[in-house]
Formats: C-alpha cells, structure tokens, sequence
C-alpha cells in the first residue's frame, strides 16, 4: 500500500484558494470536507438551540406547577425541541459530518459521486432548518403537535405548523440526497483492491444508512405531504370527520421513523468500530460479523414500527408479531456489543478521549438497549407507554448512542480534520462532567416513568418531586461538560499543539493523508495489496 | 491552480450518475408507493363508494392523456438513439416533440380537472362534504393529490428535459457524455409508468 506522503507540500483543504472569495469560498464550495464542517457547524448552531430548550423543560419540571412556563408554551418547547434534535441534528448527524468528511478519504477516493448534489443537500438542510425557525417565530404560536405530528390534530391546532412539516419534508430531501450520494460513492469510487470485505466499517455503517435514508424517507415525505394538504384542503385521508383513519397516519409516519432510529445508531456504531481497534491497538473482533449485523439491523428494522403503536389499536396478532421482531432486531445490536468487547480484550489499550466516549457508548447504549426490549414486551409497555421511561429509554439510545459516538468521532477525527491536537486533559475533564451529568439526568426518568408520571406535561405530582430534582439538577452538570468539551476543541482548531499524521497509530486510509487533507486527498489513488486491510496491526 | 482543469473529465462516471438516477427513481416510487397502499386501504374499506365516484371521470381524457404519455416516452427514448447516432438535429426535434406532448397532457389535465370544479368537485368543497359519503370524499381527495402530484411530476421532467434539450444544443450532451440525456429519460419513463398505474386505478375499475 502506497503512502501519500509526498502530498505534504500541497496546501490543504481550509487553506486552498478557489474561485470564490471569504464566506462564499465555502457556500459554494463542493468540496467534501468543506461541506462536512459547513454541515457542522450549521448543525452545532442548531444543537445550541435545542440544548437551550431542553434546559428551559428541565427547568420548568424541577417544581410541580408552573415555574418558568405555561403548558402551551410547555407543548411548544418539547415539539420544537423534538423537530430540531431529530431532524436536523442525530438523524443528518454523523453520515452529513463525518461521512461526508471521511468517506472518500476512508475507501481512497478524492471526493463522493456527486460533489454538487452533496453541497445541494446541505443548502436543502439549511432551508429545512430555517423554514422550521419560521414557523417559530411567525404565525400564531409555534407547532404545539410534538415531533411525531399526531393526526388528526397536526391539522387541527391553530399553531403553524404548516412551515415545520414542509421543513421536516425538505430536511427528508437532503437526507435522501446524502444516502444517494454515498451508495454511489461507495458501489463506484473504492480504491482498487478493496474489496467490500476490506472495506473499514464506518464506510459499511454509512452504506446500510444510506439504503434505509433512501427507502424510507420517502415515505414519511409522501405522509407530511399528505398531512399538510389535509390542513389546506380538507383532503380527509387522516381526518375521521370525513371517513379517514387517524392510525394510518401513525403507520405510515413510523415506517419512516422507526429505521430512522437506525439512521441515526448505525454510523454511531460504525464510528465506535473505528475506535475500539485503534485504541486496543488490536485487530477488530469479527469483522464479517458486525458487517453482517449492520445490514441486519437495516433490513429487520423495517418491520418493526407497529411496536410504537401497541396501545393505538391493532390485532393481537400484529402485536405479537411487532413485539417478537423488536426482540429480534436487539439481537445484532447486542453482536456488536459483543465484537467490542472481545477486541478489548488483550488489547493494548489506550485510554484517550475517543477510547472514554467509545467505552461510555456501549454503557448508555446497553441501558438504553435493554429499557427497549422493557417497552418491546407488551405487558410491560402497556404499563410504561407515554411515561417518562419512555422519554429517559430514547435519550439513552438516541442522544447517549448518537451524542457519545459523536464526541468520540470529533475527538478521534479531530487531529485529521484540523491538523491540530486538542487539550487531552480538558478533553477528559468535559468527558467525565458530561457523562455524570448525563446519567443524573437521564436516570431518574426510569423510576419516574415505572411510578407513573406521564411525559409530555408541564406538571406532576408532588410524588414525582425528588426525582425531577435530581434530573434537573443533572441537565446542569451535563451542560457544563457539554461546554468544556466544545470550548476546549474551538481553542484547539486555532491554537492546539500540530498534530501527527497519525497520531493515534490507526490503521485505516484517512491517516495516510496529510493533516488537514489537501484538496483532492490522494495525489495519486492507493492500491489495496492482498494482505492489506484497515485493522491489521 | 491544475486542479480545476482535472475537474471535467477524469471524474465523469457515466456509471455513476447512471446507478444515482436508479436509486432516485427508487425514491420516487416510495414517494407513490405510499400513496399506493393509501389508496388501496380506502379502496378495500370504501369498495362502493370508489365505484360510484369513479364514474364521474372521464375514460376517454384519461385514455387520451395514456396515449400522448407513451408516445412521449417512444419520442424520448427515440432522441438518445438519435444522440448515439450524432444526429443532433433529429435529437432536438424527438426533445421538442417530448415536450409539446407533456404540455398537450398537462392542458388535457387543465379542462379534467374545470369540469370537476365546474361540478363543484375539490377537496373541501361543500358539494363533496355535504352531498357525498366518506368513500367519495376519499376517492375524489386521492385522485387529486394523486394526479396533482403526478402533474407536478410532469412539469418537474418538462424542465429537465428543457436543460437536457440546451445542453444537447450547446453541445456539452453529446455522445460520449449522454448521462444527462439518458437521466433525463429515465425519469420522463418514470412520469409514464406512474400514469400507467393511476389511470386504471381511478378510470377503469368501476
């Protein structure tokens, strides 16, 4: 295998000089890694404002009655909170940040498929996200429905909400665009000799996304469509006063949102795969098997939406059909837990910042995994539906599998993205603030939910008191890490000590290249030889 | 800087863009397909009601509207043949045919739906909500967000189909690079055989 060392004279990618000048050298620029830190930067913008908006429900709940808000604005914070986490920041996530970023570099390519559709993709995301700010800031009040918008009454609220589902529907599209984008890249752009089994595994993860991005976005698209014209036309597909079914709104819209769960937690897992090896300094543990388990999880996880719907009214059959498939699709999530494990085991092992983010995510995301298979099994759900288990058993999964696999991504990436070494020390500092924060947070919502208090209300019982307290109390600690963690890597793409090639001693292409990459990452493409392959150490 | 000379060429991939139009087709289908099981759900619920409300369309529109689609899509696929043959004239004119075809169904689609308002048929409308049951007020909210979305569709390829048409007279689509051409086929194929299932499904099963 070639290294490219001799690239080393060229200028790299966030010093190159196009045709275009300042802000306008990025906007227009089609170049992968620009688009990756354009995506990450406008998602940081957005992930501020739901974080601000989480704070304030955490806020409100620390006392029973009203504190800081009433229940209409209550219903607005948890929807527009909702929208912009879902939407804009864990499904787009990491494939628009590091797929985009280390994709081409990772299978040796010099950029994706389709450079210009990529840079289309994010200004469908920025559309998306301000026509959602839209419908905050201008109409009668902000979209009150929660982010699923429930039929019938998403088109029968006065609230305008008519600007955030067409947000939702663009923000689909860029989706799309992006999965378009990497199916080709990877079917077309490899470097020759690597073979798909040769392949690194964050490129598989994004791979299995991109095929569930592209099956089923369309879908929901076509639903929020529908949804929008029954609010201006009175269609009456979901409007029972003229003969429409309310649930099959509820079907349709979670055949999209259950596998999207899987868009956001596959290039999460994906990620920790990259990590684990390179910490462990140790050849990932059966490979073929986490491959195996990625397209499994992609292709199980269309056939388990109704499992959101158990108390909605379906056929017992389909309930227990719903509920024995939601056990099985635990299954090779549970194999990449394993694989994990088992390459840490005799491994020399390193523990930086990406390797405590990657070990943390499979803690979260066991508890989160196992809080599933609680809500998968049908008498415990009917006990739990729509309490705040509910709401701790997504955060676990979504923002501790997503949010964890993100920090450990930008902190194992970081070095290659900026040519720059971070603070390690504030890196672990924010690292150990973050996660206690996140597990007082979090945690308490479990006991709260199996007692009963419902989510999604402003109030609760004086019972419920101690237990808000202390999950207030850890949205605090949490957001003092999350401000340690993201001030310490600002100073460092500035000011932080040069960093290596590879600093981390990984096997895998992207840190062949020189740090930052120059434009066109290779000067000439690597050759895969026989014995070569991305975790051979 | 050299780069920007490398940019053309040596990253045409026709390949690629050939295997990106697929996979947006697939998405399109999804976009119908749901659309699709919504229409068949009611259908089975509503079985009378479709039957009756079928009747007030009119089978020979939609028959004529069937006929221009697929001579359109023969007049397409006719213009990349003519491509590869480096007859550009014969190119253009297929691609202006193409084109004043989808025009000619879009204006079909125009008196279609007049008459229908002219009956005070829309979705929404006190005629529909009043006089009419559930089935219908269904049937008649599906067949128009089912054809309008369709027509939009139709418009969506006109306007492709007019990039690809420039790009073939400026000469930057052209044999050895027919990938826009042939994208812009495939889709205009897509358009037809969306058409090919909504016309029995809302004119002919009575």
């Amino acid at each position: 295998m070639q290294t490219a060392t001799q690239l080393e004279h060229e200028v790299n990618y966030l010093d190159y000089k196009g045709k275009y000048k300042g802000i306008f050298a990025w906007i227009f620029s089609t170049d992968h890694k620009r688009i990756a830190l354009l995506y990450m930067y406008s998602m940081l913008t957005m992930f501020v404002v739901g974080v601000v908006l989480g704070l304030a429900m955490k806020l409100e709940l620390i006392a029973p009655g009203k504190t800081i808000m009433d229940p209409g604005t209550y219903n607005a914070v948890f929807t527009v909170h909702g929208v912009i986490m879902i939407f804009m920041i864990v499904i787009p996530g990491l494939p628009a940040v590091f797929g985009n970023f280390m994709l081409p570099i990772m299978i040796g390519a010099k950029d994706v498929a389709f450079p210009k559709i990529n840079l289309l993709s994010w200004y469908f995301y920025v559309l998306g996200a301000v026509l959602v700010i839209a419908s905050v800031l201008f109409g009668n009040g902000a979209p009150d429905t929660g982010w699923t918008f429930y039929a019938p009454y998403s088109f029968k609220t006065g609230t305008n909400l008519l600007p955030a589902i067409f947000g939702a529907f663009v923000l689909g599209f860029s989706s799309i665009l992006t999965g378009l984008n990497f199916i080709v890249t990877i079917h077309r752009m490899r470097a020759p000799g690597m073979t798909w089994f040769k392949m690194p595994l964050f490129p598989w993860s994004l791979y299995g996304t991109a095929w569930i991005q592209l099956l089923a976005t369309p879908v929901v698209g076509i639903t929020l469509v529908l949804v929008a014209l029954e609010r201006i036309f009175n269609i009456g597909v979901f409007d029972p006063a003229l003969g429409g079914d309310p649930i099959l709104y509820q079907h349709l819209f979670w055949i999209y949102s259950h596998p999207a769960v899987y868009v956001m937690i596959l290039p999460a897992m994906g990620a920790i795969s990259e990590i684990i090896p390179t910490f462990s300094q140790k050849h990932i543990f059966g490979y073929r098997a986490i491959i195996v388990s990625t397209l499994a999880i992609a292709f199980v996880g269309y056939f388990v939406w109704g499992h959101h719907m158990f108390t909605s009214g379906m056929s017992g059959t389909a309930q227990y059909t719903f509920s024995i498939l939601t056990f099985i699709v635990a299954i090779p999530s549970a194999i990449k837990v394993f694989n994990w494990i088992s390459t840490m085991h005799k491994g020399s092992i390193n523990p930086e910042a990406p390797f405590l983010w990657a070990v943390t995510f499979i803690f979260v995301f066991m508890i989160g995994g196992f809080s599933g298979l609680v809500l998968g099994a049908l008498a415990t759900n009917v006990h739990v539906h729509d309490t705040a288990f509910v709401v701790a058993h997504f955060h676990f999964i979504v923002f501790g599998g997503v949010g964890f696999a993100f920090f450990g991504a930008i902190h194992y990436w970081f070095p290659k993205m900026f040519g720059r070494m971070y603070d390690k020390v504030w890196a672990k500092v924010g690292w150990a603030f973050f996660t206690v924060g996140f597990l007082t947070l979090y945690s308490p919502m479990f006991y709260l939910g199996m007692m009963g208090m419902p989510r999604r209300y402003y109030d609760y019982l004086p019972e419920f008191h101690a237990g808000n307290i202390l999950s207030s109390l850890g949205s605090w600690v949490m957001t003092f890490g999350l401000l340690i963690v993201v001030i310490n890597l600002f100073r460092s793409a500035k000011n932080g000590a040069i960093a290596e090639i590879n600093p981390w001693n990984s096997k895998t292409l992207e840190w062949t290249v020189p740090s930052p990459p120059p434009l066109e990452n290779y000067d000439e493409i690597p050759v895969y030889g026989e014995k070569d392959g991305p975790y051979e150490y | 800087m050299e780069h920007v000379a490398q940019h053309s060429d040596p990253h045409y991939d026709q390949e690629a863009s050939k295997l990106g139009m697929w996979l947006f087709i697939f998405t399109e289908l999804l976009l119908f397909g749901g659309l699709f099981i919504v229409y068949a759900i009611y259908r089975f619920l509503n079985p009378e009601a479709f039957q009756m409300a079928g009747h007030e369309l009119n089978i020979t529109i939609g028959a004529i509207n069937t006929i221009i689609l697929l001579v359109s899509s023969m007049t397409i696929a006719m213009s990349t043949s003519a491509l590869q043959k480096k007859n550009i004239g014969l190119t253009v004119l297929l691609l202006e045919i193409t084109i004043i075809l989808a025009l000619i169904f879009l204006i079909n689609k125009y008196f279609e739906w007049g008459v229908k308002f002219d009956h005070g048929i829309w979705p929404g409308s006190e005629h529909l909500l009043n006089d009419m049951a559930h089935g219908e007020v269904l049937f008649f909210g599906l067949y128009f967000v089912m054809t309008g979305l369709h027509a939009l569709h139709i418009v969506i390829g006109m306007i492709i189909i007019i990039v690809a048409l420039n790009k073939v007279q400026k000469g930057t689509v052209h044999a050895d690079r027919p990938s826009l051409l042939e994208n812009a086929g495939l889709y205009w194929h897509l358009v037809d055989l969306i058409w090919i299932f909504l016309f029995p499904l809302f004119y002919l099963i009575h």
